[in-house]
């Protein structure tokens, strides 16, 4: 038992010798995890209210936050798309607050290049109240006015789970770069 | 947190056109955003073929998840009832008790009922459904409350039609997809539903509110007559949904109206049935129609 033991810990270390990341993973992770985070969502509760935090933009914005540059900046536009496609909001919302906050990101980042957990919350936290106030105006000039207050809880939620996003990310960062791949 | 160095592109030319043209592309991509945007928000049902698309593709992942959630909903369930089985279990058998008489009187009621309308010619005033569906997913991070059905037009759902639980009207078809659909909700801001009130037929509108609640509007001015615990039902004018269904209780008062919780909350049902959209020419206070009309009509009604 305790020699399995041993040998079950010492295996990612053994794993790691003429091995390499596999550059596919490697680099359709950030793409594959924002689209599921759209996407996915929706299915494990039918909600009476906005409650589900916007998991898709979350996950594009702690992506971008964790690896800069990953992402290109134009990312924002295909992902909007499949974000579109499920969100329920007039198509064309997504794509147009994710290209703005993406560019929004990179003047921010010039501007205040030194960052910690704190302004990167911060920072997070503007984009994300913004974001959900700007898709209650899209979807209220649409259609019919829904009242304000209906979305704070959803706020609320939102950005308390910002930081479990970018924790949950970063593990997903982490497996991303896992070597994979055997060196011949 | 040190800024990252790797995004100076130096003296390369490349560098610099990859990262000229990446912001190119997001600028016309917040371009053509924008119009797609102005685009669906004059007309909601523009790219519904493509969410049609789109829910079909991850329709079997979805449905997966439903049934899921319906085994984890019956698991809490079934958690929740250890704790409270003794008192429960003596209620539920009085409860029995009661019952057992009520459905002796309604089975007489239901055979007086069957006799009266055989008398007066009537049709039998439930539709046969459609399709049965499984509730896969809703908009959970929009204000619009939208949701998607595990069915479509293989299975002969078409835009319009009402869809329900056991437990009242859930909306009503938006969009269809070959196999799923998109139900827009009776909670959504959009949905306007007219109904009665299911004790005296006091007519009204349910207007969504997009929180889990619908603002019943009073077609009478004048003193306000609902009551806290008043039940409304769909009163089928203008047709679309069947007279009867359930809709909402009544759970606050306002000064034209009140707040009503829905009775149908889609949250509970895992499982829909859409039902064909009602046609008011078959509602049976109007007179009835001349014969040959009525002679088509039947043979309509056999053939669909």
């Amino acid at each position: 038992m305790a020699s399995r033991i041993a040998r079950r810990i010492a295996k990612p270390m053994a794993r790691q010798i003429s091995r390499a990341p596999s550059p596919v993973i490697a680099y359709s992770v950030p793409w594959v995890t924002v689209a599921l985070a759209s996407i996915v969502p929706g299915w494990p509760l039918i909600a009476v209210v906005p409650i589900m935090p916007p998991l898709g933009f979350m996950t594009l914005l702690a992506w971008r936050q964790l690896r800069p540059g990953l992402l290109p900046v134009w990312a924002a536009v295909p992902l909007g798309i499949i974000d579109d496609l499920f969100n329920g909001q007039p198509f064309g919302c997504a794509i147009v607050l994710w290209s703005v906050t993406m560019i929004g990101l990179d003047i921010i980042e010039a501007r205040f290049p030194w960052r910690n957990f704190l302004t990167d919350w911060l920072v997070a936290t503007g984009l994300i109240v913004a974001y959900l106030i700007a898709e209650l105006l899209i979807a209220n000039r649409a259609g019919v006015g829904t009242a304000w207050t209906v979305i704070l809880p959803q706020m609320a939620l939102s950005v308390i789970a910002y930081p479990i996003v970018g924790r949950v990310l970063s593990w997903l960062d982490r497996w991303r770069l896992a070597r994979f791949r055997v060196i011949d | 947190m040190v800024p990252p160095g790797n995004r100076r592109s130096g003296y390369s030319r490349r560098a610099h056109n990859n990262i000229f043209f990446a912001y190119v592309a997001t600028g016309l991509g917040v371009l053509i955003g924008g119009a797609l945007l102005l685009g669906s928000m004059s007309n909601a049902g523009n790219f519904a073929a493509w969410r049609g698309l789109a829910s079909d593709v991850t329709q079997p992942a979805a449905r997966v998840t439903a049934k899921g959630r319906t085994a984890a909903g019956g698991f809490w369930a079934t958690l929740a009832g250890y704790a409270t089985w003794g008192p429960e279990n003596a209620r539920l058998k009085r409860e029995v008790g009661i019952a057992r008489v009520q459905s002796v009187q309604a089975a007489a009621l239901a055979d007086e009922n069957r006799r009266l309308k055989a008398m007066l010619k009537l049709a039998a005033d439930t539709p046969r459904p459609i399709a049965n569906a499984w509730m896969m997913a809703s908009t959970n991070a929009s204000t619009r409350r939208y949701g998607t059905i595990s069915t479509g037009m293989a299975d002969g759902v078409r835009t319009g039609m009402p869809v329900r639980s056991p437990e009242g009207l859930i909306g009503r078809v938006l969009e269809v997809g070959r196999h799923s659909a998109r139900v827009l909700m009776i909670t959504d801001t959009e949905s306007v539903v007219p109904v009665r009130r299911a004790s005296d037929g006091l007519p009204a509108f349910a207007t969504g509110k997009g929180d889990g609640t619908v603002q019943l509007r009073l077609l009478t001015l004048g003193i306000n007559p609902l009551k806290a615990g008043d039940a409304f039902v769909a009163s089928g004018s203008g047709g679309i949904y069947w007279p009867g269904t359930p809709i909402a209780v009544v759970s606050e008062l306002t000064r034209d109206g009140a707040m009503a919780r829905v009775l149908g909350d889609p949250s509970a049902s895992e499982m829909v049935v859409v039902q064909p959209a009602w046609a008011p020419t078959e509602d049976a206070s109007l007179p009835p129609p001349a014969s040959e009309s009525e002679v088509k009509a039947k043979g309509k009604k056999k053939s669909g």
